[in-house]
């Protein structure tokens, strides 16, 4: 494999006297999609945040490294940033209702970019984004860009945000749970038309969600984030046949079947914990089915137990 | 009142070239004449002071001083206040600390004490008037829409428009200024109400534009010692202030119901 896209290395974030993510590593190459998965305050928005070097306030890096294309993004000068959020980095919001300005009309901002980063003139701009739109499925587009955006349903606005996002080739496409906020058959059509758009030209996607099933159906590779930490990293195939991280297995075991009958989950029943320092244990082991002695000893490294799978869990320390 | 407000624009833009009279012409001859149906002259249709002076003329050139006190103390108000707000609520922390402290002490200093004070340094005249009142009141703004600003800030577009690649100058301007657009039109008609007040205070006191612009407030007090003899002299400029300040605030209200989508009744 060529050389990363995107490679975070021992990335730790703190917001305040919290850590919101703990020397995470990761890494993308071209064209790959990676899903980010874990529940709400795993810290897995906060990567991607920090990879544009848009943390919320009184968020801040306190370690790590993330290079993008070889360059290190956190050296960079704020304008240089600037100069690359929206062109080679882009990234598509959560919400697709808030995200666009409801005092503008859609053509306005979704012609933004374009005519910042690529100095197209309103007009080229426009009609580049007609092109756009109609990549998009949206139908009608010249109509769609005289419209605000409250006049727009949800799976609308997405893909306009979609278009927005892809409208100046970026290399690296950051997805902060884009079909969160849909309802199941808009969510469907969205990532089918991720699909698409993978299919048609591949682009570097960080895929976060919380929602496997997506994962499954899209991503190359997954990451597992548990408190802040990465616990598990696999190709997609290999993590849904041979999961190893107890974590992962609970979370596997909550996907609900329509051939199962639902059964509460042990492994998960107990809170996900913030970590106020560098772990000394395993932060999952309160809630682990499998505990052991060194649980409560040390903080478990990330160790292959496959060609590209990895763990963090001292039932594999000894291989 | 939306009428009153109407005629009291109307007043302000064409009353100087309808004003029967020069408001400042005294006529000894003819002081103290009541207005026309309680025993007057239509000579002088609301009567004329005690230096008889033609009470209507002087009503209609005390519109203009009035509107042109409101508009500029409101729109200067504003320049001043919003962008003060922008920083303050857009980039928090320190520098908002700094800035919405000082609006605290400036908010803390009695508002009609610190404008006749500044009248008394600065002297007369109707720009002066506006930059105490100014000086007084731009904390309004810059505190009310501060707070209109934190709530924005976190609205997801403007994470979508830095994630674009727009920097602070062009996040404040072109996705936060125009969605406080409502409040502030709202704020300045307040402000309006406030200033023409103001206005009218400092020259009851004294303390306003020069004694050969024609105010309402200096009206008052001139006829103020004759309340019982001719109460036309101070009672026909006490109208035209109850009408102007109770027009700018129902004007105010009334923006903000059409203008706020929380208070919209209707869809």
């Amino acid at each position: 494999m060529s050389a990363p896209v995107l490679e975070v290395r021992g990335l730790t974030v703190r917001y305040g006297g919290r850590l919101a993510t703990w020397e995470v590593g990761l890494s993308l190459g071209a064209g790959e999609i990676l899903g980010l998965v874990g529940e709400s305050g795993a810290g897995k928005s906060t990567v991607g945040r920090a990879v544009v070097r848009l943390l919320a306030d009184g968020g801040r890096v306190d370690a790590g490294a993330i290079r993008f294309q070889g360059r290190d993004l956190l050296a960079l000068s704020e304008p240089a940033m600037r100069r690359m959020r929206g062109a080679d980095i882009a990234l598509i919001p959560q919400d697709p209702l808030s995200a666009l300005n409801p005092v503008f009309r859609v053509g306005l901002q979704a012609t933004d970019a374009l005519r910042l980063h690529r100095g197209l003139s309103r007009r080229a701009a426009v009609v580049e984004m007609v092109r756009l739109f109609g990549r998009m499925g949206l139908p009608d587009p010249a109509d769609i860009l005289r419209r605000f955006p409250h006049e727009l349903s949800g799976g609308m606005r997405q893909r306009v945000l979609i278009a927005m996002a892809f409208s100046c080739g970026p290399s690296l496409v950051i997805a902060d749970e884009p079909t969160t906020a849909l309802d199941v058959t808009t969510q469907a059509q969205i990532l089918r038309l991720l699909d698409d758009l993978q299919a048609e030209r591949p682009v570097a996607t960080l895929f976060v969600t919380h929602d496997l099933g997506v994962v499954a159906h899209l991503a190359d590779a997954v990451a597992v984030m548990y408190a802040g930490c990465v616990v598990e990293v696999a190709p997609t195939a290999a993590l849904f046949a041979t999961p190893a991280h107890p974590y992962t297995l609970g979370l596997l075991a909550q996907v609900p079947r329509a051939d199962a009958r639902a059964e509460a989950s042990p492994a998960l029943e107990a809170l996900m914990p913030t970590l106020a320092a560098p772990p000394r244990a395993c932060p999952f082991r309160d809630r682990c089915p499998k505990r052991m002695a060194p649980c409560d000893a040390a903080m478990p490294a990330l160790r292959a137990v496959a060609v590209d799978h990895r763990v963090a869990c001292h039932l594999y320390a000894e291989r | 009142m939306k009428r009153a407000l109407v005629a009291l624009l109307a007043a302000a833009a064409l009353g100087p070239s309808v004003a029967p009279h020069d408001p400042n012409r005294q006529d000894l001859s003819a002081i103290r004449q009541p207005p026309v149906w309680a025993g007057g002259g239509w000579r002088h249709p609301l009567g004329t002071d005690s230096l008889g002076r033609d009470v209507l003329s002087r009503l209609l050139w005390g519109a203009r001083v009035a509107l042109v006190v409101a508009v500029a103390s409101a729109v200067i108000s504003a320049l001043a206040g919003v962008p003060v707000a922008l920083a303050a609520g857009y980039w928090r922390g320190r520098l908002d600390t700094l800035l919405m402290r000082l609006v605290d002490v400036w908010m803390s200093i009695p508002a009609v004490l610190l404008a006749i004070a500044l009248m008394a340094v600065l002297g007369l005249g109707l720009w002066k008037v506006v930059l105490a009142i100014v000086v007084v009141d731009w904390t309004r703004f810059a505190r009310v829409i501060r707070g209109e600003v934190l709530a924005l800030r976190e609205r997801e577009f403007v994470e979508a428009a830095r994630a674009i690649g727009l920097g602070p100058f062009r996040v404040m301007v072109e996705e936060l200024l125009p969605n406080l657009v409502p409040l502030i039109v709202v704020l300045a008609s307040l402000e309006m109400a406030i200033a023409v007040g103001v206005e009218a205070l400092l020259s009851f006191v004294g303390l306003g534009v020069q004694a050969s612009v024609p105010s309402w407030g200096a009206m008052i007090a001139e006829g103020r010692g004759y309340l019982m003899v001719s109460w036309w002299g101070m009672g026909f400029p006490m109208l035209a202030l109850v009408v102007a300040v109770v027009g700018f605030n129902l004007l105010g209200e009334g923006l903000r119901e059409r203008l706020d989508p929380r208070l919209r009744t209707t869809a």
